[in-house]
Formats: C-alpha cells, structure tokens, sequence
C-alpha cells in the first residue's frame, strides 16, 4: 500500500466514526445540531483524502462537478419554505440514488474497455446498484410530484402484479450478468426496469402513505450507496450506505406502527376502501353543529387548557404562522396551550414539528400521542386543524373499520372540540368521521389560515 | 476487499445504524432524515474518482453529473437539516 492509499484508508475510518458519532447526535434534540456537523465533518475528511486518490489525473471537471453541485445545493437548501421540506427532502433521496447508479456506470465502463473480467462481486453489486439506484430516482420524483400536487394518485388493476414482475425481471437480469459480466445492454436494461419500478411503485400510493414512502426511499438511497460500496470495494460506502438504509428502515416501521399497517400492506394492497364503513348521511344527517368565530373565541377565553391538532391542511393552508399567533393571545390570557402531534400527521415524518418549529413555537409544548392522549379529559377546548383520519375515534370503537387499531388522538375526550375544515369531506381513509357529528364537537367551516386570523380577531375584539 | 470482507461490514453496519438509531423523538423525524440523507449522498466520494480518473470521456462525464448530483444532495442535506435543527434551538434558547 502506497503512501496516499494509506491516508486514504485512515481518513475512511476517521469519516465512519464522526457519521456514527452524527448519526447518534441527530436522535437526540440537545445533540442534533453537533451531530449534523459532525456529519458534515465525516463528508469533509471523506471527500478531502479521496482527493488525493492516484487514480485521479484530472481535476478540472472534478472541480466543475463540485462548484456546480455545491452551488445549487445551497441555493435549494437557503430558499426552500418549510412547507416544501417533504418535496426537496425526496429530490435529495432521488439524487443520491441516480448519483450511485451513474458512479457504477462509470466504473462498469471503465472495467469493460481496459478489457478485464469483473469480479462475480462487482457484477452483481453493480446490478444491484442499478436497479435500487434507479428505483430510489424515479420513485423519489414521482413522491416529489405528488407532494407538490402535479401528480395525483392513480391505480390500475394489477399494478401491483406489475411491480411484482418488474421487480423479478430485474432480479433475474442481474443474476444473468454474471453469464454476461461486461454487457452494455443488461446493465442499461436493469437501470431502465428500476426507473419503471420507481414510477409504477410510487404512484398507487396515496397521499397520507407518504412518510412510509419518504422513510422507504431514504433507506433505500443508503443501500444504493452500499452496493455501490461493494462494487467499487470502498469500505467507507459500504458503512456509510449502510448506517443510512437501516436508520430509514428504523423510521419505516416507526411510520409503519403509527398507521397499524405493515409496510408490505402500504406497497403492496390496494389502499383502504369505505366498503365496510358507515354511510356518510348516516353519520352526518341533522347532527353537525357550525360555528363561527366569535363563538369558537367565547369559548377560547374562558378555556385554561387548549389542545390544537394540526394535520397536513395546516402545511397546505399555511397556517402555522396564524396559530402562533392564537397561541400567543391564549397564553397571554393566562391558558394553557399545547400541541398535540400524530406519529404520521403530515407528509412526512416529523413534518408538524418542523412547520410548528419555524413558526418559533417551542418544542416542549409540541406533545406526542401517548403523552397527550391521557390529557385531553382534562382539556377544555381542542382545535382540530386540517387532521381527520388520525382523530376519527371509529378507529377505536369499530373494529370493522379500515382503519381499525390505528393509534388516534383521542381529541373527542376533550370538554369541547372545535374543528377547523372545509367541509366534511373524507380524509384519505374514504370513511366519515363521527367526531364531526359529536354532541361535544362544534365544525367551523373554511380555509385553516383564514378561521385562524378570525379567531385571534375576535378574541381581540372580546 | 473481498466479498466476505464488504459483507462483514454491512451486516455490522446495519445492525449499528439499527442501534444507533431507535427511540429518536418524532421531532427529530424530519431533521434526521435530511441529514442521514445528506450522509448517503458519500457516493460522492465514488464520482470524484470516476470525474478525475480520464478513462473514457463517457465515464468521465458520468463521473461529473454523478459529482455534481451527490454534492447537490450533500451540500443541501446538510445545509437544511442545519437550518431546521436551529430553528428548533433558537426557540429554546429564548425560553
């Protein structure tokens, strides 16, 4: 081993540890902020000592590459609105994805024309590299374009087999390279099922399936990078593409046992019908009571302990700054406010906090489900904003229901719900809620950001 | 390295990453998932060499759309979780 091979190999080790060191720090709130840094550090050293790799002669397009990526990276990452975090959290994913796949079709091009018999470990990594990388790309724009709205959510029977098929070509492609190990063709062909793989596999899912989708796409841009660690025998790849596809999985089944579904049920049946659920007359017909907002403000100053539940219709309202505001006046009123968050409220995981986060609301008083749950007898008046299926209690009370055992807020304990909707159309789940036809709930029809400002209006006005 | 070698390292890889990881707060969601995002966009480390290796000028010029898209998803990864994970400081510092 040369001089520079050896730096090479000591500054891997000095970028795997500070990515577990960062890795740690960013699961803990008091550590996070270190913990990224290190991160960063890790992707520094890593960087640095490869520079010095013989194998590279020329650095002016190395340079280009670096400047250009740099450039838009912060350009996306300074001008992105925390609403949008989902969408340029997928476009990272699906960037990491196609940045393997075109790394081990350089060195696929590479090893054919010096003319030399790959490893059977190179092919089949390459491969694999070919179809996860590919996969994480087409499936992460596809997530982004149905974050943004552009792409809706469309099914068609047997899409699933579909995948099925698709999925087992590209398996059954890669293994027949190891009887082609330098084909052109193969290799393009498996990168191609995975692009189709990518779009037919993501666009089923709906929307409310999002953060399993998101967490799944971030694990498998890590293992993308794994398998390109094993196709170019690269130690630190390996580890760090690997520490990164099993936090994602970690953060799957966290997302997973949030909805009570498995993650084979989200990719692979057809989402939640209202078959066997209540007719919405039923449960609707003379029992919704409206309010408005002087009321819901009447209410609000006589309340001392308030609960708010948002859901994604705060993102797509953008409320957030709206209720700070509300929660402001509250406390200046001498209430109590918190916030109580869904595992899965959002399109995201996490999605809540980070919205309620730039809005400057603390984090202490953002409360999750099992903490929260138990308060909410306790709770005179709990604003229920952009949320449905997370507080529909038939999750609770009626075990045939296609929702039955997912974990809920149970918000219809609280002494009065108000909740701030456009109209008693379903959530993702296709099924009325009985919370809005509660004797203790009052429905304040109109747009979250809009209700929000005409409440802290009247309150001011009281 | 050998096969056996690059697998050593996975398994144990992922059952650290599986450790490392469980029991984060649902706060901390969305940051750690930019910033282990950020950490796999390490491909990178491949595509600078296969940028700077002047084998073919088709491997080349992968090797530089795969520099520029992994430095996109590092550069931003980090840069964003950082710039979310303050917000959630700066809130408790004024407490």
């Amino acid at each position: 081993m040369d001089a520079a091979s050896n730096l090479i190999q000591a500054g891997y080790i000095v970028a795997a540890v500070l990515f577990v060191l960062g890795l740690k720090g960013l699961s803990k709130p008091r550590t996070a902020v270190r913990g990224n840094a290190l991160g960063a550090t890790g992707m520094l050293v890593a960087v640095a000592v490869t520079l010095t790799d013989n194998k590279i002669l020329s650095y002016w397009q190395l340079a280009l590459g670096l400047v250009l990526g740099a450039a838009i990276g912060t350009l996306l990452a300074t001008r992105v609105q925390m609403t949008g975090m989902p969408e340029l959290v997928a476009l990272f994913n699906g960037l990491g994805g196609i940045a393997s796949v075109l790394v081990v079709g350089a060195s696929f091009l590479e090893v054919r024309d010096l003319g030399s018999e790959p490893t059977t470990t190179f092919t089949l990594a390459a491969a694999a590299t070919g179809l996860i990388g590919a996969v994480t790309f087409s499936g992460s724009l596809i997530a982004f374009g149905k974050l943004r709205e552009t792409i809706g959510s469309f099914g068609f029977a047997g899409v699933r087999v579909l995948n099925g098929l698709l999925f087992g070509a590209g398996v059954a492609l890669g293994l027949s390279m190891l009887g082609a190990p330098t084909s052109l063709v193969l290799i393009v062909a498996i990168v191609v099922i995975g692009l189709v793989l990518g779009v037919s596999g993501v666009i089923p899912i709906g929307g409310a399936d999002m953060p399993v989708v998101i967490a799944l796409l971030n694990s498998l841009s890590g293992l993308a990078a794994s398998a390109t660690g094993f196709a170019l025998g690269n130690s630190l790849l390996i580890i760090a593409g690997s520490l990164v596809g099993a936090s994602g999985l970690v953060l799957t089944q966290i997302m997973c046992v949030a909805m009570n579904r498995t993650l084979a049920h989200v990719l692979f049946s057809e989402a939640p019908t209202a078959a066997s659920a209540a007719d919405a007359d039923d449960v609707y017909a003379g029992k919704v009571t409206s309010t408005n907002a002087d009321e819901v403000a009447l209410l609000l100053d006589t309340a001392t302990r308030v609960a708010i539940v948002p859901g994604y219709g705060l993102a797509v309202a953008q409320a957030q700054h709206a209720v700070r505001d509300l929660t402001r006046v509250l406390e200046q009123n001498g209430c109590e406010v918190v916030f109580g968050i869904h595992p899965v409220a959002g399109r995201m995981p996490g999605h809540m906090n980070v919205l309620l986060a730039e809005a400057e609301i603390g984090y202490e008083q953002l409360v999750e489900m099992d903490a929260i749950n138990p308060t909410f007898a306790q709770t005179d008046l709990t604003i229920v904003l952009g949320a449905n299926d997370v507080v529909n209690p038939v999750a609770r009370d009626d075990p045939d229901s296609p929702i039955a055992g997912m974990p809920i807020l149970d918000v219809d304990k609280s002494r009065t719900v108000v909740v701030i909707k456009r109209s008693l159309s379903p959530g993702f789940a296709g099924i009325p809620n009985p919370l809005f036809a509660a004797d203790n709930t009052l429905m304040l029809f109109g747009d979250g950001k809009r209700a929000v400002v005409d409440i802290v209006q009247a309150f001011a006005e009281l | 390295m050998t096969f056996l070698l690059a697998l050593t390292l996975f398994v144990l890889a992922v059952f650290l990453g599986v450790e490392v990881i469980t029991k984060v707060p649902p706060t901390l969601h969305t940051p750690l998932m930019s910033g282990s995002n950020a950490i796999s966009g390490i491909t990178l480390i491949g595509a600078v060499v296969s940028a700077g290796a002047e084998q073919t000028t088709l491997a080349t010029w992968l090797g530089v759309g795969a520099v520029t898209l992994a430095t996109v998803n590092v550069v931003g990864g980090f840069l964003v979780t950082n710039r979310m994970l303050s917000m959630f400081s700066t809130k408790k510092k004024r407490r």
